[in-house]
């Protein structure tokens, strides 16, 4: 198989009335030093964008940061814009100042998993590599 | 959607969701996409490929967004590749073009991609050429390819666009710069990004007294246009120049030129996947290295390597399998 070349494209997106993308910037760096392709969308995206530019980007993650408290109005609309655009396949993840349990509802609707404040950024890489293995093994079995 | 139809199918009917995927393939060197882009190839050639190349921070992606923007008004489509640079050390990228595009994301005339440079070393992804094909074959009028911030010497887009724009702004050099050979010299249109900043007039009237002094032979004089893209300023000249250098490369045949460049597309791909199987995860490193270690000259090692080549491509096709 000649795959050498394929890389973990991810997107990092800001959705909402957010100004802090610093957490946002930080992981997107990281990820780039673990060897991933990160798209970073910039501040105030909306739902439709976000999906929109993951779609066009093809991309492998969707990675949201949010620190505004309004994830359980906003993650379920991006996820939601991306099914509409046939990227109900992405590996959806993200991050900020989310309450357990909104992260456990979040969890069960499509959302792999969530992570709070005091990650290392080595554990996201870790995790998203992780699991984009998992996902070209089955692909590459079928 | 049905499952069994091809990509080029789903791109025929304008399905997105193919032609991104489609330029995956490009970019992951992924055998399937040559089949695909066989199917498409009677509808690549419609487009007009403009690249945009110049300095990191002369204001590329910006100027893009804003050529994007007109051309909309204009009626014509758009279809954007935006290439930054990968890590040598670690293969990662950050690719941060698409947020001066913010405004053209949900246009449905408009396909934004980014790409990362993955180890081509000219100012373009190896597959920037291919997803322009894809974008082409897709039905977008104009393609805007943005290279990577360029120093002296990168000069990929010259085969890969045709129209190279060359950005550059005030500030940064002086009229010495201008007469080095190099970038200038691939420029078909030049543009004077940030033209409001001090110092925008004398690089104008350096860059137009480089131009008439350099290129008074050729067909084509080269426009020096005034712009700055983040107030949207001068970017209807800058289309016009383009368009100009359009009628001016169709009157002159455009079928040969776009075929001299075919060429250096395919001398491209060639060298440099010839380049990875040398000198890649099964290459000639180790075997180099143990000549070396025993007292062998570099120079010895090349000439005897490249005989050993030349003499493998000598041979037919079928006997090397």
């Amino acid at each position: 198989m000649q795959m050498t070349t394929k890389k973990i494209r991810v997107l990092v997106g800001k959705p909402g009335l957010d100004g802090h993308d610093r957490g946002a910037k930080t992981v997107a760096s990281a990820l780039r030093d673990h060897g991933m392709e990160v798209i970073y969308t910039g501040l105030h995206q909306t739902p439709e964008a976000i999906a929109e530019i993951a779609a066009q980007e093809d991309v492998d993650v969707v990675g949201l940061s949010i620190l505004s408290g309004a994830h359980m109005a906003l993650f379920p609309r991006v996820r939601a814009e991306l099914v509409k655009r046939g990227m109900a396949h992405v590996l959806l993840t993200g991050g900020g100042i989310i309450p357990m349990e909104d992260m456990a509802a979040l969890e069960s609707q499509g959302y792999a998993k969530l992570f709070g404040p005091g990650t290392r950024t080595e554990e996201i890489a870790v995790w998203i590599q992780g699991e984009m293995e998992k996902r070209w093994k089955a692909e590459g079995a079928q | 959607m049905n499952a069994t139809e091809t990509l080029a199918a789903r791109i025929e009917r304008g399905d997105r969701t193919a032609l991104a995927r489609m330029i995956s393939w490009a970019e992951n060197g992924d055998p399937r996409f040559a089949a695909e882009l066989n199917a498409l190839w009677p509808k690549v050639g419609r487009a007009w490929r403009a690249g945009v190349t110049g300095p990191p921070g002369a204001g590329k992606s910006t100027l893009v967004n804003e050529l994007a923007r007109v051309e909309r008004t204009r009626g014509k489509t758009v279809g954007i590749v935006a290439v930054d640079p990968s890590s040598p050390f670690t293969g990662g990228a950050l690719l941060g073009d698409r947020i001066r595009m913010d405004d053209r994301t949900l246009d449905p005339g408009v396909f934004i991609r980014s790409m990362a440079s993955r180890g081509s070393h000219g100012g373009l992804a190896r597959a920037a050429a291919s997803a322009c094909d894809v974008l082409d074959a897709f039905g977008f009028g104009t393609i805007l390819l943005e290279t990577v911030g360029v120093g002296q010497a990168e000069y990929d887009v010259l085969d890969a666009a045709d129209t190279v724009v060359v950005v550059l702004c005030p500030g940064a050099g002086d009229g010495i710069q201008a007469m080095k050979a190099g970038l200038l010299e691939v420029a078909d249109v030049l543009v004077v990004n940030k033209s409001d900043m001090p110092g925008a007039e004398r690089l104008i009237n350096d860059l137009t007294e480089a131009v008439h002094v350099r290129f008074t032979k050729r067909a084509w004089q080269v426009p020096v246009v005034a712009a700055s893209a983040g107030t949207s300023k001068g970017i209807d000249d800058v289309l016009d120049a383009i368009a100009a250098h359009r009628a001016h490369v169709e009157a002159q045949g455009l079928e040969a030129a776009r075929r001299r460049k075919r060429v250096e597309q395919v001398r491209h791909s060639v060298s440099e996947q010839l380049a990875e199987r040398l000198w890649g995860p099964a290459g000639l490193r180790e075997r180099v290295a143990a000549q070396l270690a025993e007292g062998a000259s570099p120079h010895a090692i090349a000439a005897a390597l490249l005989e050993e080549i030349t003499r493998g491509l000598a041979k037919p096709a079928e006997a090397r399998r």
